[in-house]
């Protein structure tokens, strides 16, 4: 065992996968300052000095140069330290790295990374804590991977790098600072593939990303009145491992997808649609989403309380699913202790 | 001499032989002809070799050929068979020739500028004396990009060659109707890139200014910015001149058709005692028989099988 955090997981990945490999490099707005990315690109800079970069505040341009290094073959990774800001760059991941392949006739692939960055938070607010998943899930040719563990976010940012399409690595801020099990060495995660977190019985809940460890609270909760509930981890979002979440729920008959994301137009929609359309699969209850409600996170801290889902939420929707009431007086009394707009409480802030 | 001269004919033969046979609607895509501007890309390409990188826009018939893609391989491309440039993917705005360094031209004005200096950048990264030559128009320089890309080539003092050809319209709208009245090299300056302006129809001027310009760009003295003033002679996009719309005036046509590039080239070669009539024979016949060649082969190869939808949208390891 070695315990170690999401951002060091990330450091150490980036770390190996520059020393293996003269063709990775990484460049984004602060990769060698001070603060280094959250410290996911602490001392990349001295150790790999020829292959690591600061950049302009150019974040489309800079995305047509990664793209353009990519196809001059070498394997660039480009950080964003909000996914908000990524929306300049909309134009070359979607019209032209997503593209490249398809447009003509499968001569060149763009293997380029795009590492971005989901806020929440300590007035992060409506331009600074968007989850913009479903824009880039939505485009054939990109994949998007949303790792929920230190273990996760290594190895599918080595898979991400080694695969010769363009991925999109989306972080969630709050998972920075949890630890998991890491191996040493380089290794990967599979792309596309989902992760049984755990196994039940009685509903399937599909997650991803940071509401998974809320979902695993929510599960200590659930056993305790005897719920058993099969949590899927999806771990990648483009392409989704369909066919576990049909497994899972052909076993369990009930279905809750929990979401950090707005609902409309949203991939709990997606998971939701896919499982109804399935004329093999028998439902025994409605399927149902818990998200983010359909407006922007304000940035004040008032108003951010009942903004975010926590495991009080998660075990009342895993109610409705179950069509019975679920005792919510420990779960509920748990989520006091916690303050809802920072991710531990040794967190003094800012962001 | 011959050679560009020959060039420019193959480009502007080939055009013309797209807009006659345009009506036949078997050619089903846009077309943004080059008449008018062969001079702009010969000249470019002349010195660069099959090595370096070339990058272009929705008017890239041009800058393909002169980089060395394959006729044949366009004309199946404008007609969506499997064998052309792009696998009939693509058509006339996604074209591409890896083999003679043509990376790519897409259809969003100022959308492969960034790919160019990345192309560059994995050069400088990987010590490869290449360049990359970015075509692109005047109004390019009205995308935010252009000047993201630039201050990063500049910065990094890459090995990129930028060329604008500045034919003074984006489809019906003048220059001075979208950026104030001062030369366009004044941004080139601004981001600390050399810079010149040159007659963008005169072929072998082109050619003969920039070979110490290229050399310099190998040896890694940083960025260049071209301005080459041109003028497109048919419409923005189709097989027709569109005259008729008014838009420009009739002095300023008849002002730019007089310097026709080709005519111009003549003219050089004339005073240079380089032209007879048997030597214009000769590159007609050659040209013709290319020209029909390639629209014949076209015509007869197959589509591509339906199979191919949706093939392409990831990469295997």
């Amino acid at each position: 065992m070695r315990i170690i955090s999401f951002v060091e997981a990330l450091r150490e990945g980036t770390d190996q996968l520059l020393a293996a490999d003269d063709s990775v490099f990484l460049i984004g707005e602060g990769v060698p300052d001070p603060k280094s990315i959250f410290g996911t690109t602490a001392d990349l800079k001295s150790r790999h000095p020829t292959r690591v970069f600061d950049m302009p505040i150019s974040e489309n341009g800079l995305t047509g140069v990664a793209i353009g290094a990519a196809l001059g073959g070498m394997r660039p990774v480009i950080v964003h330290q909000r996914m908000d800001f990524t929306l300049y760059a909309l134009d070359q991941v979607i019209n032209n790295a997503a593209k490249w392949f398809s447009m003509f006739g499968g001569q060149k692939s763009v293997p380029m990374v795009v590492r971005m960055i989901i806020g929440r938070g300590w007035g992060q607010g409506n331009q600074h804590s968007q989850n913009l998943e479903a824009l880039y899930a939505h485009v054939p040719g990109l994949k998007v991977v949303v790792p929920a563990s230190a273990h996760a976010a290594k190895g599918l940012l080595v898979s991400a790098v080694r695969d010769p399409n363009p991925v999109i690595f989306i972080e969630h801020r709050w998972l920075h600072g949890t630890t998991s099990d890491v191996a040493p060495e380089l290794y990967t995660v599979p792309i596309g593939k989902a992760r049984v977190a755990h196994a039940g019985r009685d509903l399937t809940i599909v997650t991803w990303s940071y509401p998974t460890l809320e979902v695993m609270k929510a599960v200590e909760f659930l056993e305790t009145q005897g719920v058993g509930a099969e949590v899927l981890d999806m771990q990648t979002i483009r392409p989704m491992d369909m066919p576990a979440i049909k497994e899972s729920v052909r076993k369990t008959g009930r279905l809750l997808v929990v979401n950090d994301a707005w609902k409309f137009g949203g991939l709990a929609g997606e998971v939701l649609a896919s499982v109804s359309e399935d004329e093999t699969l028998t439902l025994k209850a409605r399927p149902q989403r818990l998200t983010y409600p359909d407006f922007p996170s304000p940035s004040t801290h008032g108003l951010t309380k009942n903004y975010y889902n926590g495991p009080r939420e998660i075990v009342e929707a895993v109610g409705r699913v179950l069509g019975k009431k679920l005792d919510l007086g420990a779960v509920t009394d748990y989520q006091a202790t916690r303050t809802h707009d920072v991710p531990d409480q040794n967190f003094k802030g800012p962001f | 001499m011959k050679d560009l001269y020959y060039k420019m004919l193959r480009i502007r033969r080939t055009e013309e032989e797209i807009a006659k046979r345009y009506g036949e609607q078997q050619m089903r895509c846009p077309v943004h002809l080059s008449i008018g501007q062969e001079a702009a890309a010969v000249g470019v390409a002349t010195h660069l070799s099959e090595k370096d990188f070339m990058v272009s826009t929705h008017r890239a018939h041009a800058h393909y050929l002169a980089k060395g893609g394959r006729l044949t391989g366009l004309i199946s491309e404008l007609y969506g068979k499997a064998d052309g440039c792009a696998k009939g993917q693509g058509g006339s705005m996604h074209l591409v020739d890896w083999k003679a360094g043509f990376a790519g031209s897409t259809s969003i004005v100022g959308g492969t500028i960034p790919v160019g200096v990345g192309l560059a950048f994995a050069s400088q990264l990987k010590r490869q004396p290449q360049i990359t030559a970015i075509c692109i128009g005047d109004a390019a320089l009205e995308e935010g990009v252009f000047h993201e890309s630039a201050n990063f080539a500049s910065l990094h003092k890459l090995p990129v060659l930028f060329v604008s050809e500045n034919n003074l319209y984006s489809c019906y709208t003048h220059l001075k109707d979208r950026q104030p009245a001062r030369p366009l090299t004044d941004i080139a300056h601004g981001h600390g890139m050399r810079h010149l302006t040159l007659d963008g129809n005169d072929c072998f001027a082109i050619a003969a200014e920039l070979k110490p310009l290229l050399t310099s760009l190998r040896q890694g003295e940083g960025p260049i910015f071209l301005e080459l003033q041109t003028y497109r002679h048919l419409e923005h996009c189709g097989p027709n001149n569109d005259d008729h719309l008014g838009y420009r005036p009739t002095a300023e046509l008849q002002t730019w058709r007089a310097q026709d590039p080709l005519l111009i080239t003549r003219k050089q070669m004339e005073n240079k005692g380089l032209w007879s009539a048997a030597f214009e024979k000769e590159m007609e016949d050659k040209v013709f028989s290319e020209v029909q060649e390639a629209f014949h082969h076209a015509l007869n190869s197959p589509f591509p099988e339906p199979s191919e939808l949706g093939a392409y949208i990831y990469a295997n390891h």
